[in-house]
């Protein structure tokens, strides 16, 4: 006698300790296969494009931080550099470098969330890796509150720069974590990228090519994990990253294990930024003086970055007055769920929360 | 977004095949009739010339008297970006190609494009409310939105 099934819509509903903030999703199982995958968000959505319709454009920088709340710097200096363009500011040298080692410590520390989690949504008893690695983001952090007094919603940029120059006890405290942290990304290196139940689990499964991935408008380590050397840091330079030499770390095999295990890489990479960074950064005035009101001459400006999840850009359309007439985000997570159906359909239940830790999105950029 | 391309270039460069459909140019984009929004897409994607791979991103700005979207377009072996703009000149019932046939990527900027500013696309396989939720009256983008008035009450609840 066999056994009747059917299939079974499951609510994966948004108050989840596995879905990266309120998202929920309506899948219908097989058993444990995926057949269908519908994902529902607006959760989070606070109407911050119109919020910032109403606002200064100074005041505009602290709705940017809520955006993407793992990584407010990157957030901010998008933001600040599309205004900067719009208004036909210079920044000063340490304006720019200070703001390159701040994007940098904050994409170290974005990324140390996304991996960390890798391990514990494998099963990891409860987050061992997870947190090995927040115990260095609390470095970086206290590094920012030194900056600016705030560790998660920063808003440390300005139009025109930085908010203050970094207080006397910042440089040791970076000296010391540049020493410490090659040392310790090794000993995550080895405890999750060599395991072999992680490589099982992970490799080869929601696999995406790059022509999936370049038609999506997939960008940052999601795109560059389907081996194309894709990264705006060097295809337009900003701030100081026409000063400094990285690589762009791409890998073949465009799974799971290959978007973490780039991500991984880039915080070796943004290590290296901040060494020389920190030894070509001379005195000088941090911020370039401009009226606190004021009123740019009509016209539109987009100056995309290399945020930690892909490419961040506001797209700012002036009318003369002191407020953005249309403030558009251009957000990386909201566009990596395009790919969402292609990539858990076939595949099962414990992959579904691994696949989604691979994009690594975040609801308040998702949402706006 | 790399070296943006000049919009005279790309002006004089699709002339032949578009002629009537290109409005005007400026310095870093072109304006097109709404209808042609596909084809000109298609043939920007297409071409080796172009090969504009990547959308970037699809912007729409509420001018009282139009709305206009504006396509942002890279290519990832030339390292150039091209800009695109449209308007379009209705208030009731905005209507605009879609181009999620040339990119997929297209698809949820289309779709948060209808449910926040209410253009409609024509072709687009889901159209329908994204971020805000299903019984929601108006468009949250406009510039004339205000608050919904009160008593206001979710579709099912009470």
């Amino acid at each position: 006698m066999s056994l009747h099934t059917e299939p079974v819509v499951v609510n994966i509903g948004p108050h989840h300790p596995s879905t990266h903030g309120v998202f929920r999703m309506r899948v219908t199982f097989d058993g444990e296969n995926v057949q269908d995958v519908e994902p529902v968000i607006g959760y989070l959505h606070r109407g911050t494009e119109k919020l910032a319709e109403e606002r200064q454009y100074s005041q505009v920088i602290t709705l940017t931080d809520r955006l993407d709340y793992v990584a407010s710097m990157t957030n901010n200096q998008a933001y600040v550099l599309s205004c900067e363009k719009l208004i036909g500011v210079e920044v000063p040298d340490r304006g720019k470098y200070l703001r390159t080692i701040a994007a940098e410590l904050q994409r170290i520390a974005s990324h140390l969330v996304g991996v960390g989690f890798f391990l514990a949504e494998l099963g990891g008893f409860g987050g061992t890796a997870l947190m090995y690695c927040f115990r260095e983001r609390e470095r970086i952090l206290d590094m920012f509150e030194m900056l600016c007094g705030a560790r998660i919603t920063v808003s440390f940029m300005r139009i025109g720069g930085v908010f203050q120059d970094a207080p006397d006890e910042f440089w040791p405290a970076l000296r010391k974590f540049l020493d410490e942290m090659p040392r310790y990304s090794e000993e995550l290196n080895k405890l999750i990228f060599e395991s072999e139940i992680v490589q099982a689990r992970a490799k080869n499964v929601s696999v995406i090519s790059a022509e999936q991935a370049i038609d999506a408008s997939m960008t940052g380590p999601v795109l560059r994990a389907t081996g194309v050397p894709w990264d705006i840091r060097e295809a337009a330079p900003y701030d100081a990253y026409d000063r400094v030499h990285f690589d762009v770390i791409t890998a073949s095999g465009g799974d799971n294990f290959d978007r973490f295990l780039v991500r991984m890489q880039e915080v070796e990479q943004s290590l290296r930024i901040i060494e020389q960074c920190y030894r070509d950064i001379e005195n000088g005035p941090v911020r370039s003086t401009t009226s606190l009101l004021f009123r740019p001459p009509p016209g539109e400006a987009y100056v995309p970055v290399e945020a930690p999840k892909g490419e961040l850009g506001f797209y700012l359309v002036s009318d003369g007055s002191i407020a953005p007439y249309r403030c558009k985000i251009r957000s990386p997570s909201f566009i990596s769920l395009t790919l969402f159906k292609e990539m858990l359909v076939g595949w099962k239940l414990a992959d579904i929360v691994v696949s989604l830790g691979s994009l690594d999105f975040n609801m308040g950029e998702v949402d706006r | 977004m790399s070296i943006v391309m000049s919009g005279s270039n790309l002006a004089v460069g699709l002339k032949e095949l578009f002629e009537d459909t290109i409005l005007d140019f400026d310095d870093d984009s072109i304006l097109v009739q709404p209808e042609s929004v596909r084809e000109i897409c298609s043939h920007l994607k297409d071409s080796p010339e172009y090969n504009c791979v990547l959308l970037n991103a699809i912007t729409a700005v509420d001018y009282v008297e139009y709305f206009e979207l504006i396509y942002q377009m890279t290519s990832i072996l030339k390292n150039t970006t091209y800009i695109l703009k449209s308007r379009v000149y209705s208030r009731e019932n905005p209507t605009v190609p879609s181009v999620v046939s040339v990119w997929k990527g297209a698809d949820l900027q289309e779709r948060e494009i209808f449910d926040l500013m209410g253009i409609s696309f024509t072709d687009h396989p889901d159209l329908g409310r994204f971020l805000l939720w299903y019984g929601f009256q108006g468009h949250e983008l406009r510039r004339v939105f205000l608050e919904p008035p009160l008593p206001y009450t979710w579709p099912h609840g009470g």
